[in-house]
C-alpha cells in the first residue's frame, strides 16, 4: 500500500495504521512522513487542557459539533495517561464523543502518554501532521488532566484553551506559573456550580495583573460554559476564531509555528540519536558494565558520559576544551 | 519500543449498566493493553468506526440483554466489510452456552461467560491477537 497516497486520498485505515507506527516508533513511519510533509500546514490546531474532571472531553465533543456546523472537518487527538506500573491505559475520552463517531467529517484517535510527561503523548506532534495531510481543517488536542506545569500543549497548538472549574483553589493558585500562563482563552466550565463568579473574578484579576507586568497584544478572554448542556460553546468558538485572526494578522502565527518547527526538528534529531546510542550500549552489554562500575564506585557517570561522547562524536579541539 | 495491544471494549445494544465491561477494561489495562472504552448504547457501525480509527487489534463485545446473536455477528461482518479481517473479536456477558457455537461460526473467536477467570481472558487475547 502506498500509505502517503492513501492518506492524502482520505483512507482512514491508512491514517490509523501510520499513527500506530508513529506511536510504536516503527521505522516504516519516517519515509511516509517525508512524503506527507508537503501536504501539511493548513490545519488549525486547538489545544484543550485543564485539570482532571474539568470537562475537557465533553467540551471537545460540543465544540466539534459547533465547528462542524461551519462545514469544517475535525480531527481529535484525545490523550490519557499510561500506567507507570503496567504500561497499560484506559482511554476514556472517546466515550464522551459517541455522537461524533459516525460523522464522516470527524476522526477521533485516543493516545496513551506512554511515559511522556508534558500532558500529551510522545508522538502527538507527528500525529497532528498525519491528520493535517489527511485533510482535517481543525485539529483538537485534548491533553491529559493536567496539574500545574504540564505545558507541552503550548508548543503544539495555535490556540490553547485552559479549562477551569469552580471550587478548586484561590487567587494565589491562579497567580502561579505554568498552565495559567499558557492560556490564550480561559474557559470556566461547569459554570453553574457554586464559586463560578469567584473563579471568574480571580482569573480576571490575573489577566489584569498580566497587563501590568508584561507586554501582550492579546488579552485572553474568559468564556463561561456548561459543556454538558451545550451552553457557551458558540462563544468559545468565536473567541478561538478571534484569536486565530489575531495570530494571522499580527504575524504571531508564523512566529509560533517557526518556534514549533525548530523544537520539533530538534526533538526528532534528539530522539533518533539517543535511540541509536542507547540501543548500541544495551545490545553490546556496555550499559550493564558501566552500571556495575558506577555502583561499585570504580567509575562515575559523568566521566562515562564524556567518554561516550568522545567515542560517538568527533569534536574540534577548541570545542572539547569548553566542556 | 514494545508494541501495545490496542483494544476496544464495547457494548452494542441497549444494556443499562456496564460494571462488568468497565472492570474488564481495567483488567486489560492492568495487563499492559491500551483499552478504548466506548460506553453504552453503541451500534455496530459506531463500534467498527472506532476500531478503524483506533487501529484496534481486538474488539471485545459485551451484552447482557440477549441481543448477542444479532449484534455480535453484525460487528464481525462490518469489520470484514471495512477490510479489518485480522481484528480479533471476543465476546462476553450473559450468553447462553447453546449460543456459543453459532457465535463462533459467525467469527467471534471466543465467548467468555460470567465467572471466567480474567487471566484466562487476558492470556487468550495475548495468544490470539495478530502480530
Amino acid at each position: 500500500m502506498d500509505y502517503a497516497k492513501e492518506i492524502v486520498s482520505g483512507s482512514t485505515r491508512a491514517a490509523a495504521r501510520l499513527i500506530s507506527w508513529l506511536e510504536n516508533e516503527d521505522e516504516r513511519a519516517a519515509p511516509i512522513m517525508e512524503r506527507l510533509y508537503r501536504h501539511t500546514g493548513s490545519a488549525y490546531v486547538i489545544g484543550i487542557t485543564g485539570s482532571p474532571g474539568a470537562g475537557k472531553s465533553t467540551l471537545t465533543d460540543k465544540l466539534t459539533q459547533t465547528i462542524r456546523k461551519d462545514g469544517l472537518s475535525v480531527g481529535i487527538i484525545a490523550v490519557d495517561p499510561s500506567s507507570p506500573f503496567t504500561g497499560g491505559a484506559i482511554l476514556g475520552d472517546r466515550v464522551r464523543m459517541s455522537e461524533l463517531s459516525l460523522d464522516p467529517g470527524v476522526y477521533i484517535r485516543s493516545m496513551a502518554t506512554r511515559g511522556f510527561l508534558g500532558g500529551t503523548a510522545r508522538a502527538t506532534a507527528d500525529v497532528i501532521k498525519v491528520l493535517d495531510a489527511f485533510g482535517k481543517d481543525v485539529i483538537i488536542i485534548e491533553t491529559v488532566g493536567v496539574g500545574q506545569d504540564e505545558v507541552d500543549i503550548m508548543g503544539i497548538a495555535d490556540t490553547t484553551c485552559l479549562v477551569l472549574v469552580p471550587g478548586l483553589g484561590d487567587t494565589i493558585q491562579s497567580m502561579k506559573s505554568g498552565v495559567m500562563e499558557i492560556a490564550d482563552v480561559f474557559v470556566i466550565n461547569k459554570s453553574d456550580r457554586p464559586g463560578a463568579d469567584q473563579l471568574h473574578a480571580e482569573v480576571a484579576v490575573r489577566v489584569e495583573q498580566d497587563s501590568h507586568i508584561k507586554q501582550r497584544a492579546w488579552t485572553p478572554p474568559l468564556v463561561r460554559t456548561i459543556a454538558a448542556e451545550n451552553q457557551g460553546i458558540d462563544e468559545l468558538w468565536r473567541k478561538i476564531d478571534e484569536h486565530r485572526q489575531y495570530l494571522a494578522g499580527s504575524g504571531e502565527l508564523i512566529k509560533r509555528r517557526k518556534m514549533r518547527t525548530c523544537q520539533e526538528t530538534l526533538r526528532l534529531i534528539h530522539n533518533e540519536l539517543f535511540r541509536i546510542v542507547r540501543d548500541n550500549l544495551e545490545a553490546s552489554g556496555q550499559m550493564n558494565c558501566m552500571v556495575e562500575d558506577i555502583m561499585d564506585h570504580r567509575r562515575d557517570p559523568y566521566s562515562i558520559m564524556r567518554g561516550i561522547l568522545r567515542d560517538w562524536l568527533s569534536l574540534p579541539e577548541e570545542q572539547k576544551e569548553t566542556r | 519500543m514494545a508494541r501495545k495491544i490496542k483494544m476496544i471494549v464495547a457494548k452494542p445494544g441497549l444494556d443499562g449498566h456496564d460494571r462488568g465491561a468497565k472492570l474488564l477494561a481495567r483488567i486489560f489495562a492492568e495487563a499492559g493493553m491500551e483499552v478504548v472504552y466506548t460506553g453504552l448504547r453503541q451500534t455496530p457501525e459506531m463500534i467498527v468506526e472506532a476500531a478503524l480509527q483506533e487501529d484496534a487489534d481486538v474488539v471485545g463485545l459485551s451484552s447482557l440483554s440477549g441481543v448477542h446473536n444479532y449484534f455480535f455477528p453484525k460487528v464481525v461482518q462490518l469489520l470484514k466489510d471495512r477490510g479489518l479481517d485480522d481484528v480479533l473479536v471476543v465476546g462476553g456477558g450473559i450468553i447462553p452456552p447453546e449460543d456459543v457455537e453459532f457465535l463462533k461460526n459467525a467469527g467471534i473467536k471466543e465467548i467468555f461467560g460470567p465467572g471466567t477467570p480474567t487471566d484466562e481472558i487476558v492470556k487468550f487475547i495475548q495468544e490470539n491477537v495478530r502480530s
